[in-house]
């Protein structure tokens, strides 16, 4: 029992910033939002993923991946694939002059399925390529970059220009990728229409639950022993690997698993916005992913995920009502975050959140009747290290 | 490449040759100021294609006044264009330095995110200013046109004088880094920051003037940027991970490789280009030097360093 609550819940602090996450994600919003904005918070909740990715590689690894965008597409478009295939049955593109096909291809007088277009029409192929081709892809960049000890500024260049390379691709070849528009007009996933109201409820809480799964995972990888190596090394990697450790297999590991809760995010993205196309895969959309990271708090999983809704937030209602606004504001978040709150929200919380729950517990005693004065445990100010 | 003769294929390396010679001029002015503030003070400036992107708009400025109030001055307004560009994005990275890049010195990455922001800023102010349409300057009449060395090649003015003003401005800059008294002094603040404070250089002007000089060389790249294209909000960012590739393949440091790295990356994907899309040409370029980064991660012409 301990073991769950120390390693997997974090602690007391831990434990209840997760109960308050699950609570606001599964039980407040889906009684207060119709199943519109549902269904865009849904959406907001998939880039959570690669936000708590980027708190894993960035926040503990001390390593910027530009290039969270390009794992977030591989799994978006592995699941895509597979929707698209089981939309395009010969019954339903009988009017194209190559049935059973996706009708981009027969767009592009391409008359037979690609070969790498031919296991996505198994489903449980599918699940393992969302899960394992982005890892493999990782595995390759990493082993290529950390064994060669390129890190820092170097990597994050590189993995951009990865991403920039995927993106040309997708939409250069239109035939097999469906170019810019990407690949729209999924409706069903074995039979099941996605596009009803239900489904895509159902898909919101799948998504709630295996964002909380995901955060546990990271938060035990991170109170382990391997968690402890993984912050050594981003603060003195070379005393690290004196002491006889191989830094780089760390660092491809964490590499992975980053790259692996992107994908995730990117699947359960193309199942509930019902389309995938290269402006998910890019620079901007990687360097977003960052931005949300920072803004929650590059060292707090939790905060990843509130840094990401407020941002999405803000981007949603600011370019609705003052779109030539956004940029700027969006511009000056960069910046400030940088220059203001490198911790982000979860900084603020740790700086100042002792004001709120001194005043919680000044309530409870009162209530209570008790005479303790302050409470101690909630002054201390928490070390870096501190999972919150 | 069957179905071309042999003096066919000539004429298009040729013809290609020298398109990729303007590419190779834009990069070369681009990756010659990221060079220096990259290469010598190690800042990520993300923002160094909109510093383009503000020479380029100057020029248009320039050339709107000029065609408006003086038209008699229509032929010799590029010159004087390109030196306002130049100090208009000298004055703005100067600034720039000022108020936020000073701060982050220790913190390489996370200039990447602030220079992004302010990127993003830039690219609304531009679109604030002149509007989300693509625009171009109006070009003297003694920089359109072509030159015919024989029948089949045509190699056109502007890009000669682009590549004119390129070799101006890569000579100035080796003077200046490497012949002059004050690019001693950024080469040795580079090189060992608090000795050099130790010694009586004042290393924080140093710092400001020498990402003002990376700025201005970029605002040059952008008054020369728009002979070969027009210019939009967004067009800074477009050559922005190119520029870093150039500066990377070519080894942080050094000048030299620079060159070498800007001319084989504009002459590979112009050259290819011709035998297949464009897109595809950048992906192999690019990939390619993905490829040759994870075997030489330091760059094509990297200085001696122990690790």
């Amino acid at each position: 029992m301990s073991f769950v609550y120390e390693k997997l819940m974090g602690g007391k602090q831990g434990m209840v910033g997760l109960i308050i996450l699950s609570a606001l994600i599964l039980v407040v919003f889906p009684m207060f939002l119709d199943s519109f904005r549902l269904n865009l918070l849904g959406k907001y909740l998939t880039y959570a993923f690669a936000a708590v990715s980027l708190v894993l590689i960035w926040g503990y690894g001390g390593t910027l991946s530009l290039g969270q965008g390009i794992f977030f597409g591989l799994g978006g478009y592995a699941m895509a694939m597979f929707l698209k295939l089981e939309a395009s049955s010969p019954e339903n593109t009988a009017i194209q002059s190559t049935p059973g096909i996706p009708d981009f291809m027969d767009w592009n007088q391409i008359t037979a399925l690609p070969w790498f277009w031919e296991p996505f029409s198994s489903f449980s192929f599918t699940i393992i390529a969302i899960l394992v081709v982005p890892t493999f892809f990782a595995f390759l960049i990493g082993s290529a970059m950390f064994k060669r000890r390129v890190g820092g500024v170097y990597f994050a260049i590189i993995t951009q220009v990865i991403s920039v390379i995927l993106t040309v691709l997708i939409v250069g070849q239109q035939g097999f990728t469906g170019g810019i528009n990407g690949i729209t007009d999924l409706r069903t996933l074995n039979g099941w229409d996605i596009t009803s109201d239900s489904a895509k409820n159902i898909f919101y809480y799948v998504n709630c639950v295996l964002l909380i799964g995901v955060i546990v995972l990271s938060r035990w990888v991170l109170t382990s022993k391997f968690g402890r190596l993984l912050l050594a090394i981003r603060d003195k990697e070379d005393r690290v690997r004196f002491s006889g450790y191989d830094v780089a297999n760390f660092k491809i590991f964490i590499f992975c698993l980053a790259a692996m809760i992107s994908a995730i995010g990117g699947a359960m993205f193309t199942l509930q916005v019902g389309f995938m196309s290269p402006s998910f895969v890019g620079i901007v959309p990687s360097i977003e992913m960052v931005i949300f990271a920072a803004v929650g708090g590059r060292m707090s999983l939790i905060g990843a995920v509130y840094g990401c809704l407020l941002i999405n937030f803000g981007k949603t209602v600011f370019s609705e009502s003052f779109p030539e606004l956004w940029l700027f504001l969006m511009g000056g978040l960069f910046i400030a975050v940088v220059m203001f709150f490198p911790n982000g929200l979860a900084g603020l919380w740790q700086d100042y959140g002792h004001y709120v729950t001194d005043r919680f517990t000044a309530i409870k005693n009162k209530i209570l009747n008790k005479s303790t004065p302050s409470n101690d445990s909630a002054k201390k100010t928490l070390p870096e290290t501190e999972l919150s | 490449m069957d179905g071309y003769t042999y003096s066919e294929l000539g004429a298009i390396l040729a013809m290609q040759g020298f398109a990729g010679i303007s590419l190779f001029s834009v990069l070369l002015l681009m990756a010659l100021g990221l060079a220096i503030i990259f290469g010598q003070m190690g800042v990520i400036n993300m923002a160094h294609g909109e510093f383009m992107a503000v020479g380029a708009y100057t020029t248009y400025f320039l050339s709107y006044l000029t065609e408006t109030y003086f038209p008699a001055f229509m032929p010799y307004y590029f010159i004087f264009a390109i030196v306002v560009a130049f100090i208009v994005a000298g004055i703005l990275g100067y600034f720039a330095e000022f108020i936020l890049i000073r701060h982050l010195y220790a913190r390489p990455l996370d200039t990447l995110l602030a220079t992004w922001g302010l990127s993003l800023i830039m690219q609304q102010s531009f679109r604030s200013m002149f509007g989300a349409r693509e625009v171009s300057p109006t070009l003297p009449e003694w920089l359109m046109g072509a030159y015919q060395p024989t029948e089949m090649i045509d190699i056109p003015i502007n890009g000669m004088f682009v590549l004119g003003l390129t070799a101006v401005v890569t000579l100035g800059v080796f003077y200046l880094m490497f012949k002059s008294s004050w690019g001693l002094r950024v080469r040795a603040t580079t090189q060992n920051r608090v000795m050099s404070g130790a010694v009586g250089i004042n290393t924080k002007k140093v710092d400001r003037y020498t990402f003002a000089l990376g700025c201005g060389i970029a605002g040059i790249a952008g008054a020369a940027f728009t002979t070969i294209a027009s210019t939009g909000p967004t067009t800074g960012s477009l050559y922005i991970v190119d520029t870093f590739m150039v500066v990377v393949f070519g080894g942080a440091a050094s000048l030299f490789g620079t060159i070498a790295s800007a001319f084989s990356i504009a002459q590979a994907q112009s050259i290819m280009e011709f035998f297949m899309s464009g897109s595809m040409a950048k992906v192999y370029t690019l990939f390619a030097l993905v490829l040759i980064l994870m075997f030489r991660p330091e760059g094509l012409f990297a200085s001696k360093v122990r690790r």
